[in-house]
């Protein structure tokens, strides 16, 4: 009862993060209702995580390791392309859910007060689930192909937290912006088509000439579909540490630009969604 | 005396309009093509209006609202459409944020401006209790406390395991009002949510909220019930275009606000509206009462008089006039000339004169109504040809008790009396309900 509070133009920021954890429940809540929805119907909840990944892992060993014969440094192709469809789909699906999270749950934006950065956040959750399942098929690659992991299995966590942060920190970009000028919904399904192809899914990014690697490390889901090849297949696919910070730094600045632009932009969600 | 719990200090919010797009928002595309125009326009030191004919303007949607709640104060919010009575509930729930003043609150609040907000068709609706309970602010411990009560209020218990897209409207409501109603916060905001489901779960929610203000937290109100509003409130605030109109005891800024009904029930015409050869022309008009009195307003059931003074330029031999109602929802309610049920008008002497015309054997359902009307002579010519110059409005009518009566509810009411007869099995008693007329007459 002692608390009290301010409401004032632009005096949203001072209980940011308090509020944030007074609303921690909705949070959990939010992500629930989405996995919770999505596996309603096990059988299809299951078999869509794990064919999707599945589909593309043939199409692109056949594509690329057969017709295009590209090289694979000794893995298995299958292997290979399914250690990058791992992160890749989590990445997409994530971005896809967080940047249309706000648009999508307008009513409840237009109707109810809450930290806007449940919504965006939450999106994510179901497809860390989704990816946990497919991680499964990895495991079934793994012992098919007679490949044991490592102590490296460990670094797997914070790459698949590198991944979040970049799917959440451009999700906040293009939700809030999706707010405010609708048109943006079609780029992302575009970018992230185009972003299968110019991301190392297909074959590995070694193939890239040494003197284009850092500048290909731009894409910072080069960073980290190298890093979950290395951490899955061992000494067969060796990191490029600078191209591997690169990413790092990059995500970083973009969750953090994110944040920000979110941040400024929310308190007006309710007047122009 | 500092023991608010919520003071509203010159709250403002102000909306820029005219600067959307044909489809209800913006795309990027549209600001990117607008750009350069808008920069030469800056460099030409012109500004706020477009070449596009589309003008940019601010509309102060609340303007300069102040006020202080203290413990168990129930303030009712009353006014016209588009008034700012949700703007301000907006606010108040941080919803959206003022562009001016300042609001100080002291406690939980739960804010309610639609019933179900989250519900997602493919959960149950024991998942949805939990979902929605959490984004109207409920803790899982409080939900998993109080989840019998609510189940029992909503009177679904049958179909808790059943996703609530299998539900009945009435069912889906019943729910959702149910969670809404065990809130736990010491303040309140509640938006028209009790205008739907159907008069006995209306009923059941006015007494819930009877309950919630006995317990003494704190409510603020918002409602075209205006019955509910003089139960429940203790005071009430009267906000016409933004500002406050009236603060005060909810009785009497209710009747005061009734009132002004009846003050926009008398008017003149604007030349625009008018047309016509100009032989007679219309001076001013009155809505009364069927006692012929503008206060109180007529009510569900009641004549409907309409008394227009007229100045006549030139002698008419003979006309006839032609009458239309709309209803509040637009529905062309009637549209009948004189000619055809056999009143003869005429002949005019120059000068002034009185037309009454007398709307009954009709109950108007409460609401804005549009009247036109126009008249001719036996050749065709159009003395007077006014579209929807002039409006009525029908009040809330004891007739239904507290249930809160609009538009959903049909365009007229009919009298209906349902009778049984005692060699049948079934009902035990002649029962009276209301029913609505056609939907739409053509």
């Amino acid at each position: 009862m002692s608390r009290e509070i301010v409401i004032e133009p632009g005096g949203g920021h001072r209980r940011y993060w308090r509020d944030l954890w007074e609303f921690r429940e909705l949070f959990v809540f939010l992500a629930w209702r989405d996995i919770s929805v999505r596996y309603k119907q096990t059988i299809i909840g299951v078999a869509w995580s794990i064919l999707q990944p599945v589909v593309t892992m043939i199409v692109f060993t056949i594509v690329f390791g057969r017709l295009a014969a590209l090289p694979s440094g000794g893995v298995p192709y299958p292997l290979l392309v399914f250690s990058a469809v791992l992160p890749w789909q989590f990445f997409a699906t994530s971005l896809t859910a967080s940047s249309d999270s706000l648009v999508s749950n307008r009513e409840m934006i237009s109707k109810i007060y809450f930290p806007r950065l449940a919504l965006p956040s939450s999106a994510i959750i179901v497809h860390l689930v989704d990816m946990l399942i497919a991680f499964g098929v990895l495991l079934a690659l793994m012992v098919f192909y007679q490949i044991w992991p490592t102590w490296r299995f460990v670094a797997l966590v914070p790459l698949t937290g590198l991944a979040a942060a970049f799917a959440l920190g451009s999700g906040l970009w293009f939700a809030a912006l999706n707010v405010r000028y609708r048109d943006f919904r079609y780029l992302v399904p575009f970018m992230i088509q185009l972003g299968i192809y110019v991301s190392p899914v297909g074959f590995s990014s070694d193939i890239v000439p040494d003197n284009l690697r850092f500048i290909y490390s731009l894409n910072p889901m080069v960073g980290v579909i190298d890093g979950f090849r290395w951490a899955i297949l061992g000494q067969d696919a060796p990191l490029y540490v600078p191209g591997f910070v690169l990413s790092i730094l990059l995500v970083a600045i973009i969750f953090a630009s994110g944040l920000r632009h979110f941040r400024g932009t929310e308190r007006s969600f309710a007047d122009v969604i | 005396m500092s023991e608010f719990v919520v003071r509203a200090e010159g709250v403002g919010k102000k909306y820029v309009i005219g600067h959307r797009g044909a489809y209800g928002y913006v795309a990027l595309r549209d600001v990117l093509a607008a750009g350069p125009g808008n920069m030469a326009r800056r460099l030409a030191g012109r500004r706020e209006r477009s070449s596009g004919g589309s003008t940019r303007e601010e509309i102060w949607a609340v303007r300069d609202v102040s006020f202080d709640l203290v413990e168990g104060d129930r303030l009712g919010l009353i006014g016209r459409n588009g008034a700012g009575k949700s703007t301000l509930l907006k606010i108040l729930s941080r919803i959206t944020e003022p562009s001016a003043g300042r609001v100080r609150i002291r406690g939980r609040v739960a804010s309610l401006m639609e019933v179900g907000t989250g519900f997602h068709p493919e959960l149950t609706g024991r998942e949805n209790v939990f979902l929605n309970g959490t984004i109207l602010g409920m803790r899982r411990a409080e939900i998993q406390r109080k989840f019998d009560e609510i189940v029992a209020f909503s009177e679904v218990e049958k179909f808790l395991d059943t996703p609530v897209k299998r539900y009945s409207s009435g069912m889906y409501v019943r729910l959702a009002f149910a969670v809404a109603a065990h809130l736990e916060q010491e303040i309140l905001l509640v938006d028209e949510v009790l205008a739907v489901g159907d008069a006995a779960f209306q009923k059941k929610c006015l007494s819930k909220m009877g309950q919630v203000a006995r317990e003494g937290r704190t409510v603020v109100f918002v409602s075209h019930n205006l019955v509910a509003i003089e139960q429940l409130c203790t005071t009430a605030l009267w906000i016409g275009g933004g500002s406050i109109v009236e603060l005060g005891k909810a009785s009497d800024v209710v009747a005061h606000y009734n009132a002004s009904f009846a003050a926009s029930a008398a008017g003149t015409f604007s030349p625009s509206a008018v047309r016509g050869d100009g032989s007679v022309e219309l001076t001013s008009y009155m809505v009364t009462n069927a006692v012929g009195s503008v206060v109180p307003i007529p009510v569900t059931g009641e004549d409907v008089l309409i008394q227009l003074r007229v100045h006549v330029r030139e002698r008419i031999q003979r006309l006839a006039m032609d009458i239309s109602i709309e209803s509040p929802t637009g529905v062309l309610l009637t549209n009948i000339n004189t000619t055809a049920i056999g009143q003869e008008l005429g002949p005019w002497e120059p000068g002034d004169r009185t037309v009454t015309i007398r709307l009954g054997s009709v109950a108007f359902m409460p609401g804005a109504h549009r009247v036109g009307l126009s008249m001719y002579g036996p050749d065709g010519r159009a003395y007077v040809d006014l579209v929807n110059g002039i409006t009525f409005e029908i009040g809330q009518s004891a007739l239904f008790g507290t249930t809160y009566i609009d538009s959903r509810y049909g365009c007229v009411y009919t009298k209906i009396d349902v009778a049984t007869d005692s060699s049948g099995s079934a009902a035990p008693e002649p029962v009276r309900t209301q029913s609505s007329g056609p939907q739409a007459v053509q």
